[in-house]
C-alpha cells in the first residue's frame, strides 16, 4: 500500500513531463518518424503487430498522450525554445543511447534538489486544464486521423510505437506496485518487446540495456543481478529480499554509498539510476530501521539479519559497548554460530576470525569464551534473540548519527532515531526531541531546522536550526527524519504531497510500511519457518570462497528476467526492462526543461522553506503521551504519591505496540483518507459554493467557460493568499535564526527571541499549533499544506469516522444521468454529448486482456491529470483505493436513476434506459467495485450537508455533489460527479472517460472510486431542456 | 545487562572513608568550610557506616582516615561505579586528586576494573553523576567539566549519557536522586527542578519524579544488597535532619526506608551519595 503511494508521485512527476511532452509530440513525432523512416523491419512489425495493438488501444494510446498535456498545461508556460530544446533533446538522446546519461543524471540531481513542484505553476495549470480539455480533443482527433490511415503506412507507425512506449512507461509506473494489474502488462509489454527485438537496431540497442547490479549482504556475500537500467529501487529490493528469503522486510532498505562518509538509502519510488546518478551500481543492503523491541518480529530469519547488521554495526564502532557488552554479545554470537561450548571443537576455532568489537584483545575473546560456556543448551534462534535483548538496550541502538554543527559552529552530531531526534557532542546527549516535541522539520540549502513545540513555561515554538556540511547532507537528514517519524509513529504513511499544490518543498515521504503495519503485516505471515544458515562471523575469511559459490546459486535461484514475472512487481519491471531504455532516455531529456522551468519559478515565487515536513495527524503516540501521563497519574495518585511526570513520552512498550496492532491499521488509514477527502471537499465547497446550482450547467458552453475560469481564479487567489502568510512565517523563522547566529549555545539554541517578536505574524501558525495541541492530533502543519490546512478544522469529525466511513466515501466520475436540463445544456451548441462515467477499480485483478489493462492504466492517469484541471485541489494520490459499491441513491444527491451491475472486476457494458433522458442512443458502461457496504447501501441515514459545485469549461460541464451522511455513527462522505462533455466533432469517449477518472481520483485520492458509470449519448437531446 | 533500571542499585559491597581531625580544621579543601564537631561527625559516620552493613547486609569496607586528605570521606567524588567498571574520577579540585588513590586500590581489590580519566583538561567529581539504571546525567557543575562527562560516556558505552547545566554551588547529586528505578527524586529549590527539566527532556525513559521540599533529602541512595529479587531500601535523611522531607519520602512505598543523619558532615559538603561508594562484585550474575 504504502510503495504505491510512493510510485503514485512518481508517476505524476513522469506524467508531468510526459504532459510537457505532449504538446511537443508533433515535434517529436517528426523526428521520430523520420528515424523510423530508415529501417523497414520496423514498418514490417508495425504492419503487423499494429493492427491489433492499434485496434484496441490506438485511441487509448492517444489518449494517454493527450492527457499528460492536459493535465498538466505547463507545457503551455514553457517557453517555445524550451520546447524546442526538449524535442532536439528527444531526437538526440534516441540517436545517442548511452551518451545522453549524463544528462539524466544531472538532471536527477536538480530534480532531486529541487522536487518542489511550483505551486502557482501548478495551479495554474489546473486552472487551465479545463481548458486545454478541449484542445486536446481536438489533438486527439488529428492524431487519430493520421493513424488511422497510417496503419499501412510506414511512418506513422513508428510514432505509434513511441507512444505506444511512453504509454507502456507510464503504465508501468502506474501499475508497478498493484500487482493484479501485473499480469496485462506484462502482456502488453511483451508485445513491445517483439517489436522492439524485431525492429530497429538502434532501438535494440536502447532498450537492452540492463545493469548489473551488486548488493553486499549482510552475510558479507555479494548478491548480483541485472536490472532495467530504469528499474526503480524497489525492485532490487524485492530481488534482494526473495533471494534473502525475507518477508518482514520494512525494517530494511538497500543503500549506496555516496562518498565514504556519505551513505544514502535507496527510495524504493524511484529510479535507481536517477538516485545513484553516476555512481556504480553498488549497494549494501542493511537495516534501515531497527525494532526497539525486536523480539516482536515475528520471523527468526528477521532477527538473525538483524543480529548480523548489528554485529556490523558492533564491530565498526557504531554501536558503542562497553567491554562487559562486547563480550557478552560476541558469547551469543559463538552460541549462535557454533553451537554449545565444545573445548575440543573450540580449539580448532580461532576466535580471532569473530570480530567482537572494533578493536579486540586476547581478554575480550577469553571473556566471551567464558561466557559462551554459560549458554549452553540455547538454540541458535534463542541465542539470537538473547543477543537483541542486549543490544537494544544499548543506547546508541538504532540511532542514525549526522555530522552537523550548531548555531555557534559547534561540532554536533544528530542523532534519528524511533523517538526521536538526539542532539550529541561527542558522545554527549546534549539535548534531545522527541517526536511528538517536533512540530516541523525542513531544511533549506546547508541547514537542517526543527520546529518544537514551546516547553512548559513558554509560550512560543521555537525554531532550531543546524548546518549540516552541505545541502545533500541537510536533504538526507531531512529524508531520514521524514521516514523514521513516519515508520515509528504513524499509523499509516503520510500521503505525498502533491505536487501540484502548493508544496513548498520536497515532496518527499516515506512510502513504505510504518512499523505499525509492518507489525501487522507480519502477524500475517504463514509459512513455515523458512530455513537459513547462519553463516559464521568469519565472513572475513570466507567471503572470498563464499562469494562466487553463493553467486553461483544465486544466478540459479533467481529468476530471470522472464520467469520473474510470476513474483508480481519485481518481476514485472524486470521484464519491461528490455523494452526499454529508450523511453528513460526519452523522457528524461525532457525534464531538462521542467527543471529549468521550476527554477525560474522557484527563484520568483519561491518561498523561504525549502523543504518542509509537517508532522502528520495520524500519529499514534500523540494521543498516548498524554494518555500515558494521565494514567501514571492516577496510579500515583492510588499509591498517594504526588509525582510529576518528567517526560510525558512514553518508551515504546510491547503493550501500546500490541493494542495497536490490534486495532485495524487499514481501517484506521481508511478513515483518515476518508477525512481528507472530506476537508478537501469541504473547502472545495465554500470556494464553489457560488456557482453550485443546477443552472449554472445550463449556461452556453462559452458563458460557461468563462464562469469556470472565474471560479478557478477565486480559488487561486485565495490560496495563494494562504500561502503566503506562511511562507511569510516561514521565513520570518528562518530569518530570526540567521539573525540570531551568535545566540545559539552549544546545545542547540532556540531562537526564541525573534520568533516571538513576530508572534504576530505567526500567529495564524502557533494558534493552529496551539489547538493541535489541546486536540493533540492537529498535527497537520499549514506553512506547506494548505488543503490540509483546511482540513483540520474537521478533523474531529474525520476521527470519528470509522474506518469503514472512509471506504463508504464514494466518487463517481461523470454520472450521465445527471440532470437533463443538464445534458440539454451541455448539448446546446454541440453535436454531441457524451457523458462518461467509469467506475474505476484500481486494483481489481481480474481484468486480463491487455486491452483492458491499459484502459485502465489510461484512466487512473488521466483521472490524476484531470483532477489537476477540474477543482485545483489538491488532494494525495491513493492508488490502494478499495473497489467499492456505491450506494446508488443518496438522499441529497441528484436522482440516481441508473441502474447499475456491480461487477467487481469485469466491465460490463450494458445498455442502460436512464429514466429522463431521451436520447436516441445511449451508451451506459458502469463499473462498480465488487465490495458492497452494506451499511452504506440501504439505510441513507441523516443527512449533514449536501453542496453542489459546478463548474463549467468550454466543452465540459463538471458538477460535483457532495453529501455528507451519517448512519449509525459513521459519518459517510459522498461525492458524486457529473461531467458533461460536449463535443462538435467526434470526441474520443474513452479519453472522455479516462478523463473523467483520472479527475474524479486525483481530486479525492483518498476516497475510493466505486462506480463510475459511462453514459453516451449520440444524439442531441433538446428536449430535455 | 538485565532487564533495564533492574540494575540500579544492586550492590554487595560499600566502601566508605574515616572522617579524619583535618576535616574539623576547616584546613582541608581550602577555604570555606565552616568548623564542625568532629565528633559529631565522626559519630554521624560510624552510624552510617553501621547501616550500610548491618541494615542492609553489605560487606563494608572502611579506609583509614588520611589527616592530608581531609575532604577523604567524600569518596563519592573520587569515583564512578557502574557494573565491574569503576571510573576513576578526576576532581575539580586538585588537593582532592590524591583522594582517589587509596579508592582506585580499593576497587581494584575488588576486582572491578578500573577506568582513568587520563585527560588533564578534564574534571570530574563522581556525585555529579546520576545513574538512573537506564542511563546516566553527569551534572556540568562547578567541579565538573564537558569533557570529564565526555570520559563518562566514553567509559559507559552501554549507556546514554546526558549533560545537565547544575546551576549553582552543588553537585548534581546532591539535589535529586534515584527513589527507584523509575522514580527520580529532586529538591524543590531551583536549581534542582531545573535539572530534572533537564533530564526530563534529555532522557528516552519515563520517569516519575518526587519532589522533596529540601534538595539535601533528595540525595538519597536506592540500594538493592544481596541476591536479585531481594527488596530495596532507600537510605536516606531522617527526621533528625531533614524533617519536612520526610512525609514525601513516605510516598516511596515500593522501597524500605532507613534513614540516616549526616547533618554534621554537611557542613563539610558532604552528602549520602559522597560518603559511601557502593558496588556489586558480581554485577552480571
Amino acid at each position: 500500500m504504502t510503495t504505491e503511494v510512493g510510485s503514485a508521485s512518481e508517476v505524476k512527476k513522469e506524467s508531468d513531463q510526459l504532459g510537457a511532452d505532449g504538446t511537443k509530440e508533433k515535434p517529436k513525432e517528426v523526428a521520430e518518424n523520420q528515424q523510423n523512416q530508415s529501417s523497414d523491419l520496423e514498418e514490417e512489425k508495425d504492419s503487423q503487430s499494429s493492427p491489433s495493438a492499434k485496434s484496441q488501444s490506438s485511441p487509448r494510446r492517444q489518449k494517454r498522450q493527450k492527457d499528460p498535456s492536459e493535465s498538466r498545461g505547463i507545457s503551455r508556460f514553457i517557453p517555445p525554445w524550451l520546447k524546442k530544446q526538449k524535442s532536439y533533446n528527444l531526437v538526440a538522446i534516441k540517436d545517442g543511447g548511452d551518451k545522453k546519461e549524463p544528462t539524466p543524471a544531472v538532471v536527477e540531481e536538480q530534480v532531486l534538489d529541487k522536487e518542489e513542484p511550483l505551486p502557482e505553476e501548478e495551479r495554474q495549470a489546473t486552472g487551465d486544464a479545463e481548458e486545454a480539455a478541449p484542445r486536446k480533443q481536438q489533438v486527439i482527433n488529428v492524431d487519430i486521423e493520421e493513424e488511422k490511415p497510417s496503419v499501412s503506412s510506414p511512418e506513422t507507425q513508428p510514432a505509434e510505437e513511441v507512444r505506444k512506449e511512453r504509454e507502456e512507461e507510464k503504465v508501468k509506473e502506474i501499475q508497478e506496485d498493484k500487482s493484479e494489474e501485473t499480469a496485462k502488462r506484462e502482456t502488453k509489454e511483451v508485445q513491445t518487446n517483439e517489436l522492439n527485438g524485431e525492429k530497429a537496431v538502434q532501438k535494440a540497442t536502447k532498450k537492452t540495456k540492463s545493469v548489473e547490479c551488486k548488493v553486499t549482504l549482510l552475510d558479507g556475500t555479494e548478491y548480483t543481478c541485472d536490472l532495467e537500467k530504469r528499474a526503480k529501487g524497489q525492485v532490487l529490493f524485492d530481488k534482494v529480499c526473495e533471494h534473502l528469503n525475507l518477508l518482514e522486510k520494512d525494517y530494511f532498505g538497500l543503500s549506496f554509498q555516496e562518498s565514504p562518509e556519505q551513505k544514502n538509502w535507496l527510495d524504493p519510488a524511484k529510479q535507481i539510476k536517477r538516485q545513484l546518478r553516476n555512481l556504480p551500481w553498488l549497494f549494501t543492503f542493511n537495516v534501515k530501521f531497527y525494532p526497539p523491541d525486536p523480539s516482536q518480529l515475528t520471523e527468526d530469519i528477521t532477527r538473525y539479519f538483524l543480529c548480523l547488521q548489528l554485529r556490523q554495526d558492533i564491530a565498526s564502532g557504531r554501536l558503542p559497548c562497553s567491554f562487559v557488552t562486547h563480550a557478552l554479545l560476541g558469547s551469543y554470537t559463538l552460541q549462535a554460530e557454533l553451537g554449545d561450548y565444545d573445548p575440543e571443537e573450540h580449539a580448532s576455532h580461532d576466535l580471532s576470525d569473530f570480530q567482537f568489537a572494533p578493536s579486540q584483545t586476547k581478554e575480550l575473546e577469553e571473556k566471551v569464551v567464558e561466557l559462551h560456556k554459560t549458554h549452553r543448551g540455547l538454540s541458535p534462534a534463542q541465542a539470537d534473540s538473547q543477543f537483541l535483548e542486549n543490544a537494544k538496550r544499548l543506547s546508541m541502538y538504532g540511532v542514525d548519527l549526522h555530522h552537523a554543527k550548531d548555531s555557534e559552529g559547534v561540532d554536533i552530531k544528530l542523532g534519528v532515531c524511533a523517538n526521536g531526534l538526539l542532539i550529541y557532542k561527542d558522545r554527549l546527549r546534549i539535548n534531545r526531541f522527541a517526536w511528538p516535541k517536533i512540530l516541523k522539520i525542513s531544511y533549506k540549502r546547508s541547514n537542517f531546522y526543527i520546529k518544537v513545540r514551546p516547553a512548559e513555561q513558554e509560550q512560543f515554538e521555537s525554531t532550531i536550526g543546524f548546518k549540516l556540511p552541505n545541502h545533500r547532507a541537510a536533504k538526507r537528514l531531512w529524508k531520514v527524519c521524514v521516514e523514521h517519524h513516519t515508520f515509528y509513529r504513524l499509523v499509516s504513511p503520510e500521503q505525498p504531497p502533491k505536487t501540484k499544490f502548493l508544496t513548498l518543498g520536497s515532496k518527499f515521504r516515506y512510502s513504505g510500511r510504518t512499523q505499525a503495519q509492518t507489525r501487522q503485516a507480519s502477524t500475517l505471515i504463514d509459512r513455515p519457518v523458512p530455513h537459513f544458515e547462519r553463516t559464521s562471523s568469519k565472513r572475513a575469511s570466507r567471503i572470498l570462497d563464499g562469494v562466487a559459490v553463493v553467486d553461483q546459486s544465486l544466478m540459479k535461484d533467481s529468476p530471470g528476467p522472464g520467469e520473474v514475472s510470476a513474483y508480481g512487481r519485481g518481476a514485472v519491471s524486470t521484464a519491461i526492462v528490455q523494452d526499454g531504455d529508450g523511453r528513460r532516455d526519452i523522457r528524461s531529456p525532457t525534464k531538462v526543461p521542467h527543471v529549468h522551468l521550476i527554477e525560474g519559478k522557484k527563484n520568483s515565487l519561491r518561498v523561504e522553506g525549502d523543504n518542509i515536513y509537517v508532522r502528520h495527524s495520524n500519529l499514534m503516540l500523540e494521543d498516548l503521551d498524554k494518555a500515558q501521563e494521565d494514567i501514571l497519574r492516577h496510579q500515583a495518585s492510588i499509591s498517594e504519591l504526588k509525582r510529576n511526570f518528567m517526560e510525558s513520552t512514553p518508551e515504546p512498550r510491547p503493550n501500546e505496540w500490541e493494542k495497536r496492532r490490534i486495532t485495524p491499521l487499514s481501517l484506521q488509514m481508511q478513515g483518515r483518507k476518508g477525512d481528507h477527502l472530506f476537508k478537501d471537499i469541504l473547502s472545495m465547497t465554500e470556494k464553489y459554493q457560488m456557482a453550485s446550482t443546477w443552472t449554472v450547467e445550463e449556461k452556453k458552453a462559452q458563458a460557461a467557460d468563462k464562469s469556470s475560469h472565474e471560479t478557478l481564479n477565486v480559488v487561486e487567489e485565495k490560496k495563494q493568499a494562504e500561502v503566503g502568510k506562511d511562507e511569510r512565517v516561514i521565513t520570518e523563522e528562518m530569518n530570526g535564526k540567521e539573525l540570531s547566529p551568535g545566540s545559539g549555545p552549544g546545545d542547540s539554541r532556540k531562537v526564541e527571541p525573534l520568533t516571538q517578536k513576530d508572534s504576530a505574524s505567526l500567529s495564524s501558525e502557533s494558534s493552529s499549533s496551539s489547538e493541535s495541541e489541546e486536540e493533540e492530533t492537529g498535527l497537520y502543519r499549514p506553512p506547506n499544506l494548505l488543503p490540509e490546512e483546511e482540513e483540520e478544522e474537521e478533523e474531529e469529525e474525520v476521527e470519528e469516522e470509522p474506518s469503514q466511513a472512509s471506504q463508504v466515501v464514494e466518487r463517481e466520475a461523470a454520472v450521465p444521468e445527471a440532470s437533463p436540463g443538464r445534458h440539454a445544456g451541455a448539448s446546446v451548441s454541440t453535436v454531441e454529448t457524451v457523458t462518461q462515467e467509469h467506475v474505476v477499480a484500481p486494483k481489481i485483478p481480474t481484468e486480463k486482456s491487455v486491452h483492458e489493462g491499459a484502459f485502465k492504466q489510461d484512466v487512473s492517469e488521466d483521472t490524476e491529470d484531470e483532477q489537476h484541471k477540474v477543482n485545483g485541489e489538491v488532494s494525495h494520490v491513493d492508488i490502494d483505493v478499495l473497489p467499492q459499491i456505491i450506494c446508488c441513491s443518496e438522499p441529497p444527491v441528484v436522482k440516481t436513476e441508473m441502474v447499475t451491475i456491480s461487477d467487481a472486476s469485469q466491465r460490463t457494458e450494458i445498455s442502460t434506459k436512464e429514466v429522463p433522458i431521451v436520447q436516441t442512443e445511449t451508451k451506459t458502461i458502469t463499473y462498480e467495485s465488487p465490495q458492497i457496504d452494506g451499511g452504506a447501501a440501504g439505510d441513507s441515514g441523516t443527512l449533514l450537508t449536501a453542496q453542489t459545485i459546478t463548474s463549467d469549461s468550454v466543452s465540459t460541464t463538471t458538477t460535483t455533489h457532495i453529501t455528507k451522511t451519517i448512519k449509525g455513527g459513521i459519518s459517510e462522505t459522498r461525492i458524486e460527479k457529473r461531467i458533461v462533455i460536449t463535443g462538435d466533432t467526434d470526441i474520443d469517449h474513452d479519453q472522455a472517460l479516462a478523463q473523467a477518472i483520472r479527475e474524479a481520483r486525483e481530486q479525492h485520492p483518498d476516497m475510493s472510486v466505486t462506480r463510475v458509470v459511462v453514459h453516451k449519448e449520440t444524439e442531441l437531446d433538446e428536449g430535455e431542456e | 545487562m538485565g532487564t533495564p533500571g533492574e540494575g540500579l542499585g544492586r550492590c554487595s559491597h560499600a566502601l566508605i572513608r574515616g572522617v579524619p581531625q583535618s576535616l574539623a580544621s576547616g584546613e582541608g579543601a581550602g577555604a570555606g568550610l565552616p568548623a564542625l564537631d568532629l565528633a559529631k561527625a565522626q559519630r554521624e559516620h560510624g552510624v552510617l557506616g553501621g547501616k550500610l552493613r548491618q541494615r542492609l547486609g553489605l560487606q563494608l569496607l572502611e579506609l583509614p582516615p588520611e589527616e592530608s586528605l581531609p575532604l577523604g570521606p567524600l569518596l563519592g567524588d573520587t569515583a564512578v561505579i557502574q557494573g565491574d567498571t569503576a571510573l576513576i574520577a578526576r576532581p575539580w579540585s586538585s588537593a582532592r586528586r590524591p583522594e582517589v588513590d587509596g579508592v582506585r586500590q580499593a576497587l581494584q581489590d575488588l576486582g572491578l576494573r578500573i577506568v582513568e580519566m587520563g585527560d588533564e583538561n578534564a574534571t570530574l567529581d563522581g556525585t555529579d553523576v546520576l545513574f538512573t539504571g537506564r542511563e546516566f546525567f553527569v551534572g556540568l557543575s562547578k567541579w565538573t567539566n564537558h569533557r570529564g562527562a565526555e570520559i563518562v560516556a566514553d567509559t559507559f558505552r552501554d549507556f546514554a549519557v546526558s549533560t545537565v547545566p547544575v546551576s549553582g554551588p552543588c553537585h548534581l547529586r546532591s539535589i535529586c536522586g534515584m527513589g527507584g528505578p523509575r522514580t527520580v527524586v529532586a529538591g524543590s529549590s531551583d536549581a534542582a527542578q531545573k535539572a530534572v527539566r533537564a533530564m526530563a527532556a534529555l532522557t528516552d525513559h519515563p520517569y516519575a519524579s518526587l519532589t522533596l521540599p529540601d534538595d539535601a533529602a533528595a540525595d538519597c541512595l536506592f540500594l538493592r544488597p544481596g541476591l536479585p529479587g531481594a527488596p530495596p531500601f532507600l537510605l536516606h535523611r531522617g527526621g533528625g535532619d531533614l524533617p519536612n522531607s520526610q512525609e514525601a519520602l513516605q510516598k516511596l512505598s515500593d522501597v524500605t526506608l532507613v534513614p540516616v543523619s549526616c547533618s554534621e558532615l554537611e557542613k563539610a559538603g558532604a552528602g549520602l551519595s559522597s560518603l559511601c561508594l557502593v558496588l556489586s562484585t558480581r554485577p552480571h550474575s
